[in-house]
């Protein structure tokens, strides 16, 4: 993969950072010695360790005690699921629209889903009609890995200490820690996921941040690591290049979001141009487009009339890399339950293109997609395929 | 120097498209290839699961060739599940592999195929595509015991114009030899099961069509209209049948000789009740104008061709076993498919 890669799909996974690339080097060579050990090159190790759940702790604004260390978040989300359920009575809430590491859990412990309207924001009618006394979690994404929409979690963690007063919040944050202050937008969470590889760290590190007083059952025991939550040998390197990345992007949030937000304006504005195209929750107002309930990496469409794998395909020949829908183990995209529950067809829901920026776009991408993406939904659409 | 031809070479996992591919790629096409996802989640059984996937796409790896995935899930059950499950709740015998050749691998595959830049596509069907009358037709593959002319009898000239069928001159240890040849790891993969979206366990047909419709227990009857037995499910009861009708330890064998679903009612009698003279059909289609008569027909993917006069129904030369009705009938001259129509 040496020529230019046009890389749109940072929603799945981002570039990794030089901070972290550097911070896990000097591990991987230097210090490997087991941070559960006794001497000092283990000490070493659990001092990166608890250095890194500092930096953390500052970015997720929450005391150091209260970041469990997981190998990624589809594992912070099942410990906050199953863990909690194995300590508490009670039933489940989840949002339709959240990540199937969410919703696999809470479909296997029965429970329920909270519908979204057509913008993809919470029905909180509705959340209010499934809450009673007998709720013993409520999850809800912040943001949505497919469309980038933020939910209001303190709107909801009001209704829901009111009618469920035993009730734990929970909220995969993953997607929104590169873009929004989470540290003060999930004060009214007891539980919150992250994953590193979102914001430039390597994958197979993440997560779970647990309110002081709040019991977890861990998923798996053995050594009693990270407060006996979280068994298993830590993997220090990735976790301290998971704190670099981190650390950075919280340092730049500001300038980033405002950098990439002007490169997704004027890439959605252009595609709103291409006939029969809908921008995924957004309204257009006096033929300005109102995307203060997107995060600024997204961008995010569907065409009626296309196929997304089929524009993928011819996108990819480009070295553009850009998602659909999550895709699914085989690779095949699968189709969105995120549109599905916004009330979008399968047709048009089939039609879907995400653009999800990060802080390595520049804008020569964003002028080589905008030029390439409305001339290949014209061709497929002549094709009929 | 001539660009190459790009060729999209539908790759399920197995070994005969698996070698499809490599003999194209020697032939010198750019060749990408592409495993439909049809059906199921991660814990499928069936054809397109994902350790299937992944041998396709570990194939492609080793071939050096592109490898994607298209999901093409709702068409598959829009066209192949629903129709299959319809007709037995209507006592037919439906052929969901035909149904899945023309709607999914021949159409929409060969339309996404043309919409992506493709000149043509492949699959290891063990078939042939041959000149005759001026026209292009699908022919029986070299190998006998694997051709699978039946299922492809449906193509069209623009169909067959756009298809390789890189196996058909080949046998099927013929093709493992060439699998082995190009160190491909599927070369000793078992060959495939027949309807790819129910498992092979004893009892997962009647499992699946309990899911999706309610079953109906039907009455079994003798000649003479006196009841003799119950069946769970007239669903699950084809013609010819002989187990499973209730009807064990009394006297000679009894087959399933009609099949009434409305009523509810299936007759049985003896297995010289099972053959007739005529068989009334539907959708019967030529190739040509003119057609050769007697044809020989063939009433399964792999079953052994009778001659008859086809003309509105089908005369057989000789009493013929009845054709389950839903059947497929395909028209052979020699090899060469001539004609279809379905049993009634």
């Amino acid at each position: 993969m040496n020529e230019k890669i046009i890389y749109l799909d940072n929603a799945a996974s981002t570039p990794i950072r030089p901070e972290a690339i550097d911070a896990m080097t000097t591990v991987l060579s230097d210090c490997y010695g087991n941070p559960s050990g006794a001497h000092k090159m283990a000490r070493e190790a659990r001092r990166l360790i608890d250095d890194a759940r500092d930096t953390l702790s500052h970015g997720l604004g929450c005391d150091p005690k209260e970041v469990i260390f997981t190998a990624g978040g589809t594992e912070a989300d099942n410990l906050a699921i199953f863990g909690t359920q194995g300590s508490r009575d009670g039933t489940i809430l989840a949002s339709a629209t959240d990540h199937h590491a969410v919703i696999a859990p809470v479909e296997q412990l029965g429970g329920q889903f909270i519908q979204v309207d057509e913008n993809g924001l919470l029905d909180l009618d509705h959340l209010t009609h499934l809450l009673d006394e007998n709720v013993a979690l409520v999850s809800v994404g912040l943001v949505n890995g497919e469309t980038g929409i933020i939910q209001n979690l303190e709107t909801m963690a009001e209704i829901v200490r009111s009618k469920a007063p035993k009730a734990l919040i929970h909220t995969d944050a993953v997607q929104a820690f590169p873009w929004l202050d989470v540290a003060s937008l999930t004060q009214s969470a007891d539980l919150i996921s992250i994953a590193g590889h979102k914001f430039g760290s390597p994958k197979g590190v993440g997560a779970l941040v647990v309110r002081n007083g709040i019991k977890i059952s861990p998923m798996q025991l053995g050594g009693g690591q990270e407060l006996g939550i979280r068994s298993g040998t830590q993997n220090t390197a990735a976790i301290v290049a998971m704190a670099a990345a981190a650390d950075v992007t919280v340092k730049n949030r500001k300038v980033t979001v405002e950098r990439v937000a002007k490169m997704r304006d004027e890439l959605a504005d252009s595609l709103q141009k291409i006939p029969q195209s809908y921008e995924t929750g957004v309204q257009v107002h006096n033929g300005t487009a109102d995307r203060s309930h997107k995060i600024a990496g997204s961008c995010h469409f569907c065409f009626e009339g296309i196929e997304s794998e089929a524009l993928l395909f011819m996108l990819e020949q480009k070295n553009i890399l850009a998602s659909a829908a999550s895709s699914c183990s085989s690779g095949a995209q699968d189709p969105s339950h995120v549109l599905a529950a916004m009330g979008y067809s399968r047709n048009l829901a089939g039609g879907s293109l995400r653009l999800s920026l990060g802080h390595s776009t520049t804008w020569e991408d964003v002028d080589i997609a905008m030029k390439v993406v409305p001339k290949f939904i014209e061709s497929l659409r002549k094709t009929g395929s | 120097m001539k660009a190459k031809q790009k060729i999209l070479v539908a790759m399920s996992g197995g070994v005969d498209s698996s070698v499809a591919a490599g003999l194209l790629q020697n032939e010198g096409f750019e060749v990408t290839g592409v495993t439909l996802k049809l059906w199921g989640g991660p814990s499928d059984t069936g054809c397109c699961s994902v350790s299937d996937v992944t041998d396709a796409r570990r194939v492609a790896d080793s071939l050096g060739i592109e490898h994607h995935v298209f999901n093409f899930g709702d068409e598959f059950e829009d066209n192949v599940v629903a129709p299959y499950v319809r007709s037995h709740a209507k006592g037919l015998t439906p052929n969901p592999c035909i149904e899945c050749n023309r709607h999914l691998k021949f159409d929409k595959l060969i339309r996404r195929a043309r919409a992506l830049g493709f000149d043509l596509i492949a699959t290891g069907h063990h078939a042939r595509i041959v000149e005759h009358n001026n026209g292009l037709r699908i022919a029986r593959g070299a190998d006998f015991s694997k051709d699978q002319s039946y299922v492809l009898h449906m193509l069209s000239q623009s169909q067959l114009r756009q298809l390789k069928l890189p196996l058909g001159e080949m046998t099927k240890t013929e093709v493992r030899k060439i699998a082995a040849s190009l160190n491909l790891r599927v070369a000793d993969k078992p060959d495939s099961q027949d309807v790819c979206f129910i498992s092979n366990v004893k009892g997962s047909r009647k499992k699946f069509l309990e899911q999706r419709i309610e079953l109906t227990p039907a009455k079994v009857l003798d000649k003479n209209q006196r009841t003799v037995g119950e069946v769970e499910s007239i669903e699950m009861v084809t013609i010819g049948q002989r187990k499973g009708l209730g009807l064990s330890g009394q006297g000679a064998p009894k087959y399933a000789v009609e099949i009434d679903a409305e009523k509810a009612t299936v007759t049985v009698g003896e297995k010289s009740d099972l053959y007739c003279s005529t068989t009334e059909i539907k959708d019967l289609s030529w190739t040509d104008a003119t057609y050769p008569t007697p044809v020989e027909v063939q009433t399964s993917a792999h079953g052994r061709t009778a001659s008859a006069i086809v003309t509105s129904t089908v005369e057989w030369a000789k009493p013929h076993m009845k054709v389950a009705p839903g059947q497929s009938l395909v028209f052979y001259d020699g090899d060469v498919v001539v004609g279809s129509a379905i049993a009634e």
